[in-house]
């Protein structure tokens, strides 16, 4: 589970995360929505542990991000934004570093790189570099290199981002038939993907928490019903 | 596995990836050759030793090890896989030193292939193979602290370019510390102080010993006075631990950026 308490971060005088306090247990699937800027990847970065808070903190399953990192980090798995791999390594080997890194061993560890390699549908391009590959595929390496190691929590930025409409369906299923006693937080501007995979979303505007419910209950606070109605409505 | 050999091993691998490794190494041997027979004139100076290549090495590392150096931050903030590597479960620690480590190792390597020099002296004539030994860890260590030097400056910048410039500067100040050139300027300048017509004889006598301090301070700076003796066969601890300290402390200033850009 994730738990935030008064999480801020100012830069330089800039506000991009206010105060955020909330927590997500095993069995959520998290929206995280709001506009361009709204401080939706600042506030990732700091429950991933990239990014220190200026106030505040953050726990994953029970672990303070700052003052337990190597815990926190080992329970979570992360995408960060725009999926960054190191382009001159093979898929393959990339992964093997990832696993190298996540102490993954044995009989686990093949059975993980052949369970992500295979769902993700990487067999075809494990040799291939990294930076050779389509935007669809370094997506999937990312989000390869996120589950590998099975985590309890998991934080994924933007997961179908560049994505076609097929892929984008493919990790939408994943991401629900891994949900059952994962916790997990995406963040998203597609509100149609809410609708598909989250048990309950978050809007964030300006670095506030404007809206927290269920995809069911943001939609009943507009008269259309429409998501993107209420979406418009609490983030300008 | 220890995490900063897998960082170590992830890193060496990536030099070779790319023609980096390649083109670094061939243009490090045909420099060191330059170096060695005609700007050094091996042939000419009737020795068999390696003095000539060591006596340049310092300037050859000046523009050749922030090559090597430069990418090692820069290009993981500009790629953005430097969050993906500090959201894994890996200190700061484990990950500069797996990096500095494998930077180490690569130029290591380049050295190492000069070994047809060092064949050469021995066909030549009877070289003192064990001052060549301590010669050629001397040039490895102070390599080191070039490269530490070169962390250092890849940490304060996501642009490889200036992280060359910033490595090749700061090394060159301390390379140049040691010049004579430097150490009479420096004392010239106290002299000079020292000359002027207020001062009694206590007041000079200050100046002189301030002197001594700042000018035997700065030359002690210097790459250049610590390798000269090691290059000459005698591995003394002082210019050993002198190397250690500098890449000790580069290497805690580059955490240190790395840490307060979080």
């Amino acid at each position: 589970m994730i738990k935030t308490q008064n999480l801020t971060k100012h830069y330089q005088g800039l506000v991009a995360v206010e105060d955020l306090t909330f927590s997500v247990e095993p069995g959520e699937v998290l929206g995280f929505l709001g506009p361009n800027g709204a401080g939706k990847s600042t506030t990732m970065r700091m429950i991933a542990g990239f990014v220190t808070p200026t106030s505040g903190s953050a726990s994953i399953c029970g672990f303070d991000v700052a003052t337990q990192p190597i815990a926190a980090k080992t329970a979570l798995g992360y995408l960060p934004e725009g999926a960054p791999c190191y382009g001159e390594m093979t898929v393959a080997g990339f992964l093997d570093f990832i696993a190298d890194l996540r102490a993954l061993e044995g009989a686990t560890r093949k059975t993980r790189l052949d369970y992500v390699i295979g769902r993700l549908q990487l067999d075809g391009v494990l040799e291939q570099s990294i930076d050779t590959l389509s935007k669809g595929f370094k997506r999937r390496v990312g989000l390869a290199q996120a589950i590998v190691h099975d985590p309890k929590v998991l934080i994924l930025d933007e997961p179908t981002d560049g994505l076609d409409p097929v892929q984008k369906h493919e990790v939408r299923t994943l991401i629900s038939e891994i949900a059952k006693e994962k916790t997990i937080v995406i963040s998203t501007h597609i509100l149609e993907e809410v609708d598909a995979v989250c048990t309950r979303a978050i809007i964030i505007a300006h670095g506030r928490l404007v809206a927290d419910d269920t995809p069911a209950g943001l939609k009943a606070r507009a008269p259309s019903g429409r998501l993107d109605d209420v979406f418009r409505a609490v983030a300008a | 596995m220890n995490k900063v050999r897998i960082i170590l091993r992830r890193e060496f691998a990536s030099y070779f990836a790319t023609p980096l490794a390649y083109v670094f190494i061939v243009i490090f041997l045909i420099l060191a050759g330059v170096c060695t027979f005609s700007l050094g004139g091996l042939y000419e100076s009737g020795q068999a030793d390696l003095a000539p290549l060591f006596r340049l090495l310092p300037w050859l590392y000046l523009f050749l090890v922030p090559a090597v150096s430069m990418r090692l931050w820069a290009e993981e903030r500009k790629s953005g896989t430097i969050e993906l590597l500090f959201t894994q479960p890996v200190t700061l620690w484990q990950a500069v030193l797996g990096k500095f480590f494998a930077a180490w190792l690569f130029v290591g390597i380049a050295l190492a292939l000069t070994f047809p020099t060092w064949i050469t002296v021995n066909y030549l004539g009877n070289p003192d193979n064990g001052a060549v030994l301590a010669g050629y860890i001397g040039a490895f260590i102070m390599a080191g602290a070039y490269l530490a030097v070169g962390s250092c400056m890849s940490a304060l910048t996501n642009n490889q370019v200036i992280a060359f410039v910033l490595t090749a500067v700061v090394c060159f100040a301390f390379a140049l510390a040691g010049l004579p050139a430097v150490t009479e300027w420096s004392r010239g300048l106290f002299d000079w102080m020292a000359g002027w017509s207020f001062m009694g004889a206590g007041a000079k006598d200050v100046v002189h010993s301030i002197d001594n301090a700042v000018t035997d301070g700065i030359a002690g700076l210097s790459f250049l006075t610590h390798f000269e003796s090691i290059s000459k066969g005698v591995l003394a601890l002082r210019d050993l631990l002198y190397f250690g300290l500098v890449i000790t402390f580069f290497l805690l200033s580059s955490a240190a950026l790395l840490e307060k850009r979080k």
